[in-house]
């Protein structure tokens, strides 16, 4: 009970954000160059065409106008519609969702398994090959931007080696998606069973996975190692060394277990990174996602897709910390309310 | 032959500026059953004579010279996985601050349970119950209810409980206990130290009390040697050194020990404990002795027999004696 109140109030209170999300994106869009109208009427449309078309789209409005209705919309579930596609920007936010899903979530698992263990060796083999190799990957990571290592990738791996897939989707041409369950093909096609689309499913999210992993790996790594050289001075680690437990249960028992609280509250960041990279990797790789999706209305100021997808990332990084903060209380009994 | 032999020890820190020399040459040894204080100020070296026993001194520390001898049996020269076998089932630490050295995430039960499982080769249930009885020896009220909670919900006499208990799951031969009351209340700290008393007795187990409280000593130990800066200073029977403190630290540390039964005004002890970096060849204790000879400035006074079980390493024990007269 305690715990739904404390839910519900913290949800309350992103409504101001979120309020304040509308606003700044509503008005950068409204800033950008070019004319959405022009993109439905078409290059070839009169001038008297192109009006009619932007009273029907309502920009001949003054922009609080049209700011309001955009607002209203929101309340009625309507994200509005994209010029490019002429449907619902729900309709289309629906159907590409889970591809974002599905990479997001492999690059997170990804970084998690790479970062931990990296940070941990890291942090028991200080200042030896094992740590520096670890740092300079690290930065490497931090510093290369997505879209250049997505390419990098491409070109060694695809081109160069040729044992990655093309970059070209969720599958590779020819084959049929597997039964929507979760809308996940990876996980989809192991429900079914179709391994030919498992395999196929998995190579095409290789790349990108590795790709935006690579950029948020650093962040998982360096916090694991840092925490875990402090843990391993502590004290409870110096009575468990003293109480003569193996290395290993020591190390990746009760050392890593008390490093993994900052972790988990890195995590609600490294989502954020990766919310923000999807739209670059999904455009380098043909992902189609809602960053990809974003990244072409950007183009040509399709104002419907923009703001949804800005909204949309408030609001999943909104649930993401407050899940992490539910989470806080799994990993720390400390702070479990009482 | 004692239990516990230590001799030559001698610990290094390595610093930018040189190695300190935190112990050296330290002789010492506990028998069976008898509880030894180990005194001197903060940096004397005491915890890291402990620490050195249990082989658990890390980077930039490292022990250099010297034998620690178990049963005979040279700790120093084991393999690191043998000597594992050894730290917690036959050698036991309990730890300084008591609540920080336990796991803050794991739960009491487990933490004390799995020691049950690693050294008395119990299954997971049966090792569960042990940990029950174990903290109920100890006087943790309510034990099978504390087994389920975590460090931040004791009290800090009950976690002091906890952590005796965890060094007695394996019933160690030798029991290392840094400063167990620290940060405790007097009424506290004294049931621990009397729960010490009474397990040293019933289990025949050494103890080596690290501690920096005379009046601790006087209370709970057989023996005590004195440290200062990295040395031992002084050693023999508690009533000895207490009644004939013949090195002139000891003296002024048995001065500074506040009495309620006469009007006698503190001293304090001048000056601190020197730099360990580039230690002198002589007497370490020279700059804050008023009996300082001359020779005590090249020569290191050797640890000297006065009688039977006290010695002393001090060049002008004539002043001394004199002095305690």
């Amino acid at each position: 009970m305690a715990l739904a109140l404390y839910v519900l109030r913290r949800l309350m209170s992103v409504i101001p954000t979120l309020f304040g999300v509308t606003l700044i994106s509503f008005f950068l869009t409204y800033m950008l160059p070019g004319n959405p109208a022009q993109v439905k009427a078409g290059p070839l449309a009169t001038p008297e065409y192109l009006a009619e078309v932007e009273r029907q789209m309502g920009l001949d409005q003054p922009m609080w106008v049209q700011y309001g209705r955009y607002v209203g919309g929101l309340f009625r579930g309507d994200l509005g519609e994209s010029a490019a596609t002429g449907r619902p920007v729900l309709q289309d936010f629906t159907q590409r969702l889970p591809a974002t899903l599905e990479l997001t979530l492999a690059s997170l698992i990804l970084a998690i398994l790479i970062g931990v263990p990296l940070g941990v060796l890291s942090a028991v083999h200080r200042d030896t090959a094992i740590d520096h190799v670890g740092r300079i990957v690290g930065v490497a990571g931090v510093a290369m931007p997505t879209f250049w290592t997505g390419l990098l990738f491409i070109y060694v791996l695809f081109y160069l080696i040729g044992i990655a897939p093309a970059p070209l989707g969720r599958l590779a041409s020819g084959l049929t998606p597997p039964t929507a369950i979760t809308g996940l093909y990876v996980v989809d096609s192991l429900l079914t069973g179709n391994w030919r689309t498992l395999w196929s499913s998995l190579g095409q999210l290789a790349l990108p996975a590795a790709t935006l992993a690579f950029s948020v790996m650093a962040p998982v790594a360096r916090m694991v190692r840092a925490t875990m050289l402090e843990i391993l001075q502590s004290d409870y680690i110096t009575a468990a060394w003293a109480a003569g437990l193996p290395r290993r249960r020591v190390i990746y028992g009760d050392a890593l277990r008390n490093a993994l609280i900052p972790v988990v509250t890195t995590l609600g960041v490294v989502f954020g990174f990766l919310m923000a990279g999807n739209a670059v990797v999904e455009t380098v790789f043909a992902w189609p996602g809602i960053g990809n999706y974003a990244v072409t209305a950007l183009m040509t100021k399709d104002s419907g897709p923009i703001q949804s997808f800005v909204l949309f990332v408030a609001v999943m990084y909104v649930i993401v910390n407050l899940i992490v903060d539910l989470l806080y209380a799994v990993v720390d009994p400390r702070t479990r309310l009482s | 032959m004692s239990l516990l032999e230590v001799s030559g020890l001698t610990v290094h820190f390595a610093t930018d500026d040189g190695p300190v020399e935190a112990v050296h040459g330290l002789d010492l040894s506990v028998g069976a059953g008898e509880i030894l204080g180990l005194v001197g100020e903060s940096g004397s070296g005491k915890s890291v004579t402990g620490f050195s026993i249990l082989r658990l001194i890390r980077p930039p520390g490292r022990i250099v010279r010297g034998s620690v001898r178990l049963d005979g049996r040279d700790l120093l020269t084991l393999p690191e996985e043998e000597m594992r076998r050894i730290r917690g089932a036959r050698i036991a630490l309990v730890p300084q601050s008591p609540r920080t050295a336990l796991n803050p995430v794991i739960t009491i039960g487990t933490q004390i349970a799995r020691l049950f499982e690693l050294h008395g080769d119990l299954s997971r249930r049966a090792a569960w119950n042990r940990g029950i009885e174990a903290l109920d020896q100890v006087g943790v009220p309510d034990a099978a209810r504390r087994m389920g909670q975590y460090a931040h919900q004791l009290s800090g006499g009950t976690c002091q409980r906890v952590m005796i208990a965890m060094a007695l799951a394996s019933s160690p031969q030798l029991l290392i206990a840094d400063e167990p009351t620290t940060g405790l209340d007097v009424s506290i700290a004294a049931r621990i130290l009397g729960l010490l008393r009474e397990l040293g007795t019933r289990t025949g187990a050494a103890i080596i009390l690290i501690t920096h409280d005379l009046g601790v000593v006087a209370e709970t130990c057989h023996r005590v040697a004195v440290m200062h800066a990295g040395q031992l200073v002084e050693t023999g029977t508690v009533r000895a050194l207490f009644r004939q403190p013949l090195h002139p630290y000891t003296r002024a540390l048995v001065r500074s020990i506040p009495r309620i039964d006469r009007e006698v005004a503190l001293e304090p002890i001048p000056g601190a404990v020197p730099s360990l970096l580039h230690a002198s060849p002589g007497c370490r204790y020279m700059a804050r002795c008023p009996h300082a000879l001359e020779v005590c400035r090249k020569n290191k006074p050797s640890l000297d027999v006065v009688e039977a079980d006290h010695r002393v390493a001090c060049h002008a024990l004539e002043a001394n004696r004199a002095a305690v007269a």
